[in-house]
């Protein structure tokens, strides 16, 4: 059957426009015939939809005109956006928007700073004890008549009596006569001098301190003081392993006194990035004593020990002291400090590197 | 049985597209949709537009055999408007849930599906219709939605007669019917 024909047929037939004798003899063929009557059926499908969709359309058209009628009238009317009105109508479309970008805001605000409060803890310093030492009346007195006794012996003159409250150690990092110490012994002293293995006092002032890892650069300002050259150490600007060997030199005395231990963790007091925990037996006046490892390079000075545990001594480490040197160059350009580089400890053995090291390691004292 | 014999007169009316009828159910429930949709994060041409689906879906319902309505038509317009919004709100990803306007609300689940597959229907035809490809579009629509007779589609379209149409036509709906079940065999 020509398949035009057939649906010409049956559109009539659906439409109802089948003379009653055509119908029944139509209605034989489709029951006879399974896909002609498969066809009737996909038909009459397509047709409603067909019908569906043009009643939809027609509607949706009648639909569209009413509404622009009624927007001609003004009954649908689009609100006025101006002035204060235009604000109101603004804050009422966005107010959930803005009520949740605004908690949003508030909780990655509180977030934030909680985060930094947490990281940026204060490092809790109630049990830490300063290695800086206080000089009673007898011990000055002593010291005075060694002193006397040292010159009256050496002819070299002692022209001044600092009568100093504090002691502690620093070293020459630059033999013009910049030496590193801790910041808290600077912040204890008014008037700085240091002296030199022999006996000899100088004058000195802080040109730079930072609280944060407790180290200070003091400038030896006396007219007497003679630069001296060949610093034996070097200054080591990585950090060092756990159970490295150390030792160090300082003044917990009124003599210099060598300790020696290792590396006991990697981190300072309470988890403090910039220190070292090490073990080596210290004392008020060791503070700003350098730590060395076997090979003469300096890792860090001595800042503080826990007071309730046995052994826990921390220590800045050395690569603090490049980050300090850079701050003071921002500070000031004048200032050229030049780091010992050439280590001339190594491979000795330690009576020999303590010897070499003494010229370099000062007394801090002050009042 | 129903107490709503006034409104499914209307209804009745607005299934045979009596646009005097249409006109009254937009006057009398549109400003209420409207104070809704801008009361909930919407604007005017959303209201205009929730309203329009709202008016399709009550005329589905009213073309539908053995329809009555159950409830005011004010409460069904609304809750349909309502759950329009709501899908609405969802595809735009705007935070939160309508509040409540009116407290009032029928369940109009059923002839929210119903609606989406009718609309599925609708934008399948659409489909075919645009793949059948011209001048078959307006000769199918002219004849089918237009309902204009095949004498006047003749000399519309500058076919010599009448005849000559109607077999084009024909062949029209044969490309239009196998596009049209080919969506459906591809799962369209």
């Amino acid at each position: 059957m020509d398949e035009l024909l057939l649906i010409e047929t049956v559109e009539r037939y659906l439409k109802g426009e089948m003379p009653q004798k055509e119908k029944a003899f139509f209605e034989e063929i489709r029951k006879n015939n399974p896909s002609i009557d498969q066809m009737v059926v996909e038909h009459t499908f397509l047709f409603n939809e067909l019908n569906k969709h043009a009643d939809k359309k027609t509607f949706r058209h009648s639909l569209l005109e009413i509404e622009s009628k009624l927007t001609e009238e003004g009954f649908i009317s689009k609100p006025q956006l101006k002035g204060k009105a235009k604000v109101v109508y603004l804050w009422k479309k966005y107010k959930r928007n803005i009520a949740v970008a605004a908690s949003i805001a508030g909780i990655v605000s509180l977030v934030t700073t909680g985060l930094i409060e947490v990281y940026n803890k204060k490092i809790d310093k109630t049990n830490i004890t300063r290695l800086i030492g206080q000089i009673n009346k007898t011990e000055r007195k002593v010291d005075q008549l060694n002193k006397t006794i040292k010159a009256s012996n050496n002819t070299s003159e002692i022209k001044i009596d600092p009568n100093p409250n504090f002691r502690a150690t620093g070293f020459l990092i630059d033999g013009k006569g910049f030496i590193v110490t801790n910041a808290h012994v600077v912040d204890n002293m008014k008037t700085i001098y240091v002296e030199n293995n022999n006996g000899a006092y100088f004058s000195a002032k802080a040109i730079y301190t930072d609280p944060i890892t407790d180290l200070a650069i003091l400038k030896i300002t006396d007219k007497d003081f003679k630069p001296l050259s060949n610093l034996p150490y070097s200054i080591k600007k990585t950090n060092s392993d756990l159970g490295e060997q150390i030792f160090t030199m300082g003044f917990p005395r009124n003599e210099i006194v060598y300790g020696e231990g290792y590396v006991s963790a990697k981190s300072g007091n309470d988890g403090d990035s910039t220190a070292y925990q090490v073990s080596v037996s210290v004392n008020p006046g060791n503070s700003g004593g350098p730590v060395l490892n076997k090979n003469g390079e300096i890792i860090g000075v001595i800042t503080s020990k826990n007071s309730t545990a046995d052994g826990v001594v921390f220590a800045a480490k050395s690569k603090n002291i490049y980050k300090l040197l850079e701050e003071l160059k921002k500070q000031d350009d004048n200032i050229k400090i030049k780091l010992p580089t050439n280590n001339g400890l190594r491979k000795l053995d330690r009576v020999q590197q303590i010897k070499k090291m003494e010229d370099f390691v000062f007394m801090v004292v002050g009042n | 049985m129903s107490n709503y014999r006034e409104e499914n007169k209307l209804l009745e009316a607005l299934a045979l597209n009596d646009s005097e009828v249409i006109e009254s159910v937009y006057r009398d429930n549109y400003p209420m949709i409207q104070a809704f949709i801008l009361n909930n994060n919407g604007d005017i041409d959303e209201a205009r537009d929730i309203f329009q689906e709202a008016m399709i879906v009550l005329f589905e319902k009213a073309k539908s055999e053995n329809f009555e309505l159950h409830c005011q038509l004010k409460t069904y317009i609304y809750s349909i408007c309502r759950r329009l919004w709501l899908k609405r709100l969802q595809q735009l990803q705007r935070y939160g849930k309508p509040t409540e306007f009116f407290e009032d609300t029928v369940p109009v689940e059923e002839d929210f599906e119903m609606h989406e597959k009718n609309n599925a229907d609708f934008a399948l035809m659409e489909n075919a219709l645009s793949k059948v490809g011209e001048p078959c579009k307006s000769l199918l629509e002219a004849y089918y939605i237009q309902n204009k007779n095949m004498q006047e589609i003749s000399t519309d379209f500058g076919y010599t007669n009448a005849d000559n149409a109607k077999t084009q036509k024909y062949k029209c709906l044969v490309r239009l019917k196998k596009l049209f079940f080919a969506q459906y065999k591809n799962g369209l």
